[in-house]
């Protein structure tokens, strides 16, 4: 094990991934200059010169700023024999190759009767809560998971970063990989040999009976957050990180809310239609009965994101804001007025 | 103009003898409702079509449009499962998933065709990136109308193809009109022009219902692809006889009689077959590769009917390569 930041160890696996399989290639803006610290070395920006120098120009390719030509170009080589990883840098820019993935990457295996093998990661990062405004702040996961035929992962720590983004790059499967910066320089032990983490299978971050929490992104940390503070007035909380938005781990959710009968789920996207939503719906749906208490969402408000750190700070789950939600399912007072965000 | 085998030959005018003969009776099809949905043909383009696949190998790659059908039948593939494939049926080239505006046969470098004008073409871009990253000496060409040539992606595309040399070739089909509105009431200058500003070659081939001009101008593309050097931007001149889409009446005359008349008098078979006579094909073995084609199609016909629309069962099939991710 060694210590690895969450942006590190997406190099480490990148870089692992590079040394395993030749039809790797890595395409993007900037990612020969390593702007981002993926396309490195093992730890940090500056570790042991860059993915340039080992892997040569020919699989590591900067792009103009063209999206729809770059997302459409890397599923095309995908459907002919290469397994592209491809750095689109903020989540705001998936919004510019819409019709390749919605169009072409997600449809064209279905609509040419399973010809087509789709292996290619699209990695973005989710800049939220740094003060970016609102044409950089996006969580855009909900509306691709409104879109069959895509896999989206949404790793909340370092290990899941680098064994989720292994096993996407040899998924046959396109796959969406929504990274948080907020979490960009999170640590933690790492194994340094090569794993995998399975897509469409379900971490336990925390376990307890009295509540349970789904919690994704970086709200995971701040839902483990709220469930140390609760402990300590006897309330016992479960936190679940689904890790994999589609597949969705249907059975570990449903296990952990049959268990605990509360539902609090957390997610810095949207309300209407994110994926808290579709958490909810599946529990209310599945085991409607046993569930001892309304289910609650913590989300970000329907509206844009402000850029003044006074007004964008209170958009997103925090600890404060999760742990006022599971004193309401256990029906415990509150101890200040709920923030609109909840 | 390279000197071409017999065979060769005779294979171009078959190929566009199999598009027209497949195009006319999809177009009958549609209209007693034997075809769901529309169909899109390829009827006055075959030359275009067929000077443009059979200049690629059977490796290369292609990706096309919602003018649908020419394009894997000028690459080779066979009609059968093609025509299934318009009418719904699970021996279908998709399975039945696709339809006429998603043909697509991966066995002959088909890449698919797209319903989405110009969005199939950053999918002929990446197969020529993988050509190039695993040196293997393929090359690409994205079919797209004079239409698509004002979508952003197809600069894009070309920009990327340029910048990175790759093994390229933007086939434009410039049948003059996109769906009622005519091309040069929405396209500022000549499309050929364009590749000047990417650093590339861009050629217009006037005599677009010419097989031969038309293979002698892609042909030389792929050459200069296959050879390292980069894309090529071709616009080939031409004309569909039919509507948009088969079953559509419009109420405006957007196309004017003459027009019409005049590219009739130079229909891409009927020239081919001018050319053919004169370098020693008999009549007969001519009428011959006509009935072969139409025979061709009648099989074609009977596979699609012999053959079972798709189970139900099958609907969830094919969205993920794992069953388990479907919902």
């Amino acid at each position: 094990m060694t210590v690895m930041s969450y942006l590190g160890a997406i190099g480490a696996a990148q870089r692992e991934a590079m040394d395993a399989d030749e039809r790797v290639i890595i395409i993007g803006e900037d990612v020969e200059a390593n702007v981002y610290g993926t396309t490195g070395g093992g730890k940090s920006r500056s570790d042991k010169g860059d993915f340039l120098q080992r892997y040569g120009k020919n699989r590591i390719r900067n792009t103009p700023i063209s999206e729809e030509g770059i997302v459409g170009a890397a599923a095309g080589a995908a459907m002919t024999g290469l397994r592209p990883i491809v750095d689109l840098s903020y989540s705001s820019f998936l919004y510019m190759a819409m019709d390749q993935f919605v169009n072409q990457v997600a449809k064209n295996r279905y609509m040419f009767g399973g010809q087509a093998s789709m292996p290619v990661v699209f990695r973005s990062a989710m800049f939220y809560g740094l003060n970016t405004g609102a044409h950089h702040s996006d969580r855009p996961y909900p509306m691709f998971m409104n879109v069959p035929g895509l896999k989206i992962i949404a790793p909340a720590t370092p290990a899941d970063a680098k064994g989720l983004l292994r096993s996407a790059v040899d998924s046959d499967d396109p796959v969406l990989s929504f990274e948080a910066c907020l979490l960009w320089s999170t640590k933690e032990d790492v194994d340094e040999n090569e794993f995998w983490v399975p897509l469409g299978v379900a971490r336990t971050a925390r376990e307890g009976t009295d509540v349970t929490v789904v919690a994704i992104s970086s709200s995971v940390p701040e839902a483990v957050a709220a469930a140390e503070e609760l402990a300590k007035e006897g309330v016992s909380v479960e936190v679940i990180d689904p890790r994999t938005l589609v597949p969705l781990d249907r059975n570990a959710i449903l296990r952990s809310v049959a268990k605990t009968g509360r539902l609090v789920v957390a997610e810095p996207a949207h309300r209407t239609c994110g994926a808290a939503a579709e958490i909810s719906a599946l529990v209310a749906e599945e085991i409607f009965d046993s569930l001892k208490a309304p289910i609650i969402r913590v989300t970000a408000p329907d509206m844009q994101i402000p850029f003044s750190p006074s007004l964008e700070k209170q958009m997103y789950p925090t600890r404060a804001t999760i742990a006022a939600a599971i004193r309401r399912v256990v029906d415990l007072p509150a101890l200040q007025p709920v923030a609109a965000a909840v | 103009m390279a000197e071409l085998a017999r065979d060769t030959l005779r294979e171009m005018q078959l190929r566009m003898l199999r598009i027209r003969a497949f195009d006319e009776r999809a177009s009958k099809m549609v209209k007693r409702g034997h075809i769901p949905g529309t169909v899109h043909t390829s009827i006055g383009q075959e030359a275009q079509v067929v000077g443009a696949t059979m200049a690629l190998g059977t490796g290369d790659y292609m990706s096309g449009n919602h003018r649908s059908h020419g394009h894997p039948i000028g690459k080779g593939s066979p009609l059968g499962p093609l025509m299934a494939e318009l009418v719904g049926k699970a021996t279908g080239v998709c399975k039945g998933k696709g339809g006429s505006l998603h043909l697509a046969d991966f066995a002959v470098g088909s890449l698919g065709e797209s319903g989405i004008v110009g969005s199939s073409i950053p999918i002929a871009n990446g197969a020529a990136l993988s050509s190039k990253v695993l040196n293997n000496g393929k090359v690409a060409l994205a079919f797209f109308g004079d239409g698509a040539a004002n979508q952003g992606v197809l600069y894009e595309s070309m920009n990327m193809a340029g910048v990175w040399d790759l093994p390229m070739i933007f086939l434009c089909e410039n049948n003059q009109y996109a769906l009622s509105t005519p091309a040069h009431t929405v396209t500022s200058g000549n499309i050929f022009e364009r590749a000047a500003g990417f650093g590339m070659p861009g050629i217009r081939v006037e005599a677009g219902q010419d097989v031969l001009a038309v293979y002698d101008a892609v042909s030389e593309a792929v050459a200069r692809a296959r050879a390292g050097d980069g894309p090529t931007l071709v616009e080939v001149m031409t004309y569909r006889y039919n509507e948009h889409s088969e079953g559509l009446k419009l109420g405006t005359d957007y196309r004017n009689a003459d027009e019409r008349e005049a590219w009739l008098k130079k229909d891409p078979i009927v020239l081919f077959r001018q050319y053919l006579a004169s370098q020693g094909f008999s009549e007969e073995e001519l009428d011959g590769l006509q009935a072969t084609a139409l025979a061709e199609v009648d099989a074609a016909v009977a596979f699609s009917d012999a053959s079972p629309y798709p189970d139900l069962s099958v609907a969830f099939d094919d969205l993920y390569t794992d069953k388990e991710s479907a919902a």
